[in-house]
């Protein structure tokens, strides 16, 4: 029985009579003001260099063994090879020829450790920093961001491309921090242009407001700006709805030689438009890459998969790069889990958590940096399945790592609707992959 | 003719074996004990005989309670203990209450509550073919017979019971078990005897329903009933305690207090895992599904060296749990026991949160054993433990003061009116109340499993389209967040709506209105009563009628007035 799946943190909380005790001289620093007390320490207020992240999602468990960790000629190795990288000494999959030539520009970390062998609980895992919890709904990544650094943008400033079956959510914090989700950037922006001519539009406008103007009355005091937010809303998909930076969604002015830079396909084009959000304000931005989950004839998915990230990635960096985004900028590429260091007989392999990779480029982290690794000839005892993993990384600390290198106090409790303080992340960053 | 015989005995054992697996099979496809209890409520006239899916003819054996008058004098009672509470307490604080909102508004409410979308125009002049003092009643009535509403709630308890999640592959069965709860509900079971079933529900998840209670915890303990889990559900879902800290450590914030009501001492991480214990009786029996066995549960308490044998016990009213029986029917004896008044306080504070849109307190799970409810929920809470009965339960709040008063008031209307009921708070619709009254206002005959093929597969189709889009709160029911920009951009450009209000003279009722409505004025009347399930006041039909005028095309005006209705707060709001 699994019964050391933690529902909560016992160092998380703060008691009531703590709180009680902070009295009025803990009340007046409001959140927003920690926050940017702790922002100024940390150098994440310059206006010139907010920081950014974009994750390249990889779902349903890409094999590490066949992208950033091969073993080529062991007995779990499989049919792939290895190729020399950008990094001395660092070899990865002959999938990923492009991507080999940009290890320098990130640390790839190859001993990350789960709990979670499902899907949807994996997912969860990896996106939230925390195990699923039936008590509470924990925030993604780019809410969390988005959170800490409240700022105004005309477009929203988390943004999920190709989201699959968990598009990053704002948890706790609220579902004004789900991500906004679209489809491939050739498509236009869902719901962002209106069906019916100017004129026709404004009068409809106009009707609305006045029936707004007529419902407030006698009803709950500022009822529009402490409940229903309609009046803010309602501007807010107005202003979005006429702003120029909505243009960088739309990858369709690029040339044709940049799109096929990235590959041309769904999955690369959202990479470019990741590159574009990013250069417009937006904070984070999720590309999901499906198809991993290779049961069966594990070799020829992941290769074909391996196809689109290798042009996306290498040419999401160079791009970055190219604009000077990357010192501001965190890619993060990986996925829920690994997979199996054995094929089964359906030439396929099964879920994998005890030891999986993820790279990590720009804003902060160590560039050419290798952390971790798993063992050739692994022992796979069941009792000990951490034994073939050296320095193992949880998720916690991974998360923790990619937070403080975006300038989020990681460290620190936030409450929760719940009524029980939790810590942004239960984690602690590994020093070793951090500038 | 050696071959004969070598065939026959091939046949023969193959036939053998198939027997043989048929048997194992069936025999966790039988009866658990115990099961022939119907557990239906019996009380009054919410009885229904049958537990099966009801259509709305059958559905008549839930005779009115207006056929049984001491039935409904006994309804009466408790709700003007309620109406007194409240009034007390208003009193106490010096808030004066709103006057009561019109029948219309009311019937909205009720209809949004139970089957989660707006009145239709269908409905509206049904109910208007009776006198005043009937509408209502008569309309709570039909309602609660409607299949609709067993559908709904069932949609809602699923989300409570076992998540919003599709969970875990093959072995778990949402949709399964969300027919099921919605038999129970057209069969009025006891609320107390539903809970039962799930404590205690053996067999296969696909035979059995009730087992996908246990099987949704299956991934996180190799393919077993997760005792963690279920003992987190079953204190929040059925007790309203938030127990889940003591999992790793006491209490030490004052936060979770258990023992006895009166006097009550800290949480205890053996509260959380003796409860957790009982849930260790569930074993997974291959093709047989969920069986009982003992309970063997396990567990290294903080800042202890080993594990310990955990032995299943309750973390209060030690008294009520029976010393007999195998673990998980001594558990559900004693989360239903009528001296267990707890778990009558969760589901009338759940029930009161599904009617009114949010909580009675700040949260509809975490309800401390030693911290008093709200006053007006106590009189409801006695009826409870005595009735279980949730039909009954939805009547009285329906009926009370607080359900029936205005969202209006001649004076300055603060968060503590709503908190305390003397304003009738204002809640956003969730995603499929909004995407359900676009899609009923978009017809003139309610939309039931009578209606077409095509209208049923249009609502389906679109409500589902919505909601990916529009985004779903999961489990957390009863958010109090606004609207955001994303669900803004989908109610002013999206498809749904725009398709909804489109001049189809066939299937919307805007084509139909545009067609038979005599004159503007009438149409515009006919037109809130779909969307807003009012009329409107003489300002506002001067006002449209006057825009109608200066319209060339009258259908294009009549769309622009139901786009503009749906996406006005009023309608995107319960009020």
């Amino acid at each position: 029985m699994n019964h050391n799946q933690p529902l909560c943190d016992p160092h998380a909380h703060l008691s009531r009579r703590t709180l009680l005790g902070a009295g009025a001289g803990g009340a007046m620093l409001s959140s927003i003001a920690n926050q940017l007390a702790w922002a100024d320490a940390t150098g994440a207020t310059e206006a010139s260099r907010p920081k950014n992240v974009i994750l390249l999602w990889l779902e349903g468990g890409p094999s590490q063994l066949e992208t950033f960790d091969p073993h080529p000629g062991t007995t779990i190795g499989g049919e792939v090879g290895a190729i020399a990288t950008s990094v001395p000494d660092l070899k990865i999959a002959d999938t990923l020829p492009r991507v080999a030539e940009k290890m320098h520009l990130g640390s790839l970390i190859r001993s990350v450790t789960s709990k979670e062998g499902d899907h949807q609980r994996a997912i969860y895992n990896i996106k939230s920093g925390y195990r699923p919890d039936p008590t509470l709904v924990h925030p993604s990544i780019g809410s969390i961001l988005c959170h800490e650094f409240p700022e105004a943008l005309d477009i929203p400033r988390h943004i999920s491309i190709l989201p699959q079956n968990a598009p990053a959510r704002g948890g706790y914090l609220g579902p004004i921090y789900d991500a906004f989700k679209i489809g491939d950037p050739q498509n236009p922006v869902p719901d962002l242009k209106s069906p019916i001519a100017e004129e026709r539009f404004d009068r409809r406008m106009k009707d609305l407001q006045w029936l707004e103007d007529r419902f407030r009355r006698q009803r709950l005091r500022d009822m529009d700006e402490n409940r229903t937010l309609h009046q803010a809303s309602t501007e807010a998909a107005l202003r979005m709805m006429s702003s120029e930076q909505v243009d960088a969604f739309d990858v369709s002015g690029e040339s044709k030689q940049t799109l096929e830079r990235f590959g041309d396909t769904p999955f690369g084009r959202g990479c470019l438009a990741a590159t574009r959000l990013i250069a417009a304000g937006v904070r984070c931005v999720e590309v999901t890459l499906g198809g991993w989950d290779s049961h069966i004839t594990n070799h020829s998915l992941q290769s074909a998969r391996c196809e689109i990230l290798d042009a996306a990635l290498a040419a999401l960096l160079d791009r970055l790069v190219e604009q000077e985004l990357l010192e501001t900028t965190l890619v993060v590429c990986g996925g829920e889990f690994g997979r199996t260091p054995q094929i089964n007989p359906a030439e396929g392999r099964d879920h994998w958590p005890h030891g999986f990779s993820t790279f990590l480029a720009g804003c902060g982290i160590r560039k050419g940096g290798v952390y971790g690794s798993t063992a050739a000839d692994p022992k796979l005892d069941p009792d000990k399945p951490l034994a073939d993993v050296a320095n193992p990384l949880t998720i916690g600390d991974l998360h923790a790592t990619i937070l403080s290198t975006l300038g989020v106090p990681y460290h620190e409790e936030r409450q929760t609707p719940i009524g029980r303080p939790l810590r942004i992340s239960e984690g602690e960053p590994i020093r070793e992959v951090l500038v | 003719m050696k071959q004969f015989f070598v065939s026959v005995a091939k046949w023969s054992w193959f036939g053998l074996l198939v027997l043989v697996a048929f048997g194992y099979m069936a025999s966790g496809l039988s009866e658990p004990p115990g099961a022939s209890d119907s557990g239906e409520a019996s009380d009054s006239g919410e009885h229904d005989a049958r537990p099966v899916r009801l259509s709305s003819e059958q559905a008549t054996a839930d005779a009115p309670p207006a056929s049984d008058p001491s039935h409904e004098e006994s309804i009466r009672r408790v709700v003007q203990a309620v109406n007194a509470a409240r009034n007390a307490q208003l009193g106490d604080l010096g808030l004066a209450s709103a006057d009561p909102a019109d029948w219309m508004a009311r019937c909205r409410r009720m209809s949004l509550a139970l089957v989660g979308s707006g009145v239709s125009l269908e409905e509206i002049r049904a109910l208007e073919t009776l006198p005043e003092d009937r509408r209502e009643s008569t309309h709570l009535d039909n309602l609660l017979r409607d299949p609709r509403f067993h559908d709904y709630w069932a949609e809602r308890w699923t989300r409570f019971l076992v998540g919003a999640d599709e969970g875990p592959f093959v072995v778990y069965r949402r949709r399964r078990f969300r027919h099921w709860l919605s038999d129970q509900l057209a069969a009025n079971r006891r609320y107390d005897q539903i809970v039962r079933n799930l404590i205690t529900a053996e067999g296969l998840w696909t035979d059995r329903p009730e087992v996908n209670f246990l099987t949704v915890t299956f991934d996180s303990n190799d393919g077993n009933p997760d005792p963690i889990r279920l003992a987190a559900r079953t204190s929040r879902a059925f007790l309203g305690l938030r127990i889940d800290c003591l999992q790793c450590h006491h209490d030490f914030l004052g936060n979770v207090n258990l023992g006895d009501p009166v006097q009550a001492r800290e949480g205890r991480q053996q509260d959380f895992h003796q409860l957790a214990a009982f849930y260790s009786s569930a074993k997974t029996n291959g093709l047989q599904g969920i069986r009982t066995g003992q309970a063997d549960y396990k567990y290294q308490y903080l800042e202890e060296d080993e594990e310990v044998d955990v032995t299943p016990a309750v973390p209060y009213a030690a008294d009520l749990l029976p010393a007999e029986g195998d673990a998980r029917s001594r558990l559900a004896t004693w989360v239903t026991h009528a001296d267990n008044r707890q778990f009558s306080r969760a589901a009338v504070a759940r029930f009161w949160a599904l009617m009114f849109g949010r909580s009675p307190t700040e949260a509809v799970d975490n309800l401390p054993l030693d911290e008093p409810l709200p006053p007006m929920l106590e009189p409801i809470i006695d009826d409870f433990v005595q009735h279980r009965n949730v039909r009954r339960t939805i009547r009285i709040i329906a009926q009370c003061d607080a359900f029936g008063t205005s969202s209006r008031a001649s004076f300055d209307i603060t968060p503590q009116h709503e908190d305390h009921y003397a304003v009738f708070p204002l809640t956003r619709l969730r995603a499929e109340q909004v995407a359900g009254s676009i899609v009923q206002a978009s017809k003139i005959k309610a939309i039931t499993r009578d209606s077409s093929l095509l209208v049923q597969l249009i609502r389906f189709g679109s409500i589902n389209d919505f909601l990916q889009r529009y985004g779903d709160l999961g489990e957390n029911e009863f958010s109090k967040d606004g609207i955001t920009i994303p669900q803004r951009l989908l109610m002013i450009n999206g498809k749904m709506l725009r398709e909804a209000g489109e001049l189809n003279p066939v299937l919307n009722a805007t084509g139909h209105i545009n067609l038979f409505a005599g004159d503007d004025a009438r149409a515009i009347e006919t037109m809130y009563l779909c969307l807003l399930n009012r009329y409107p006041d003489d300002e506002e039909r001067g006002h449209f009628v006057n825009g109608l005028a200066q319209r060339q095309d009258r259908g294009e005006a009549l769309e622009d007035l139901y786009w503009t209705l749906a996406n006005s707060t009023e309608f995107t709001w319960n009020h």
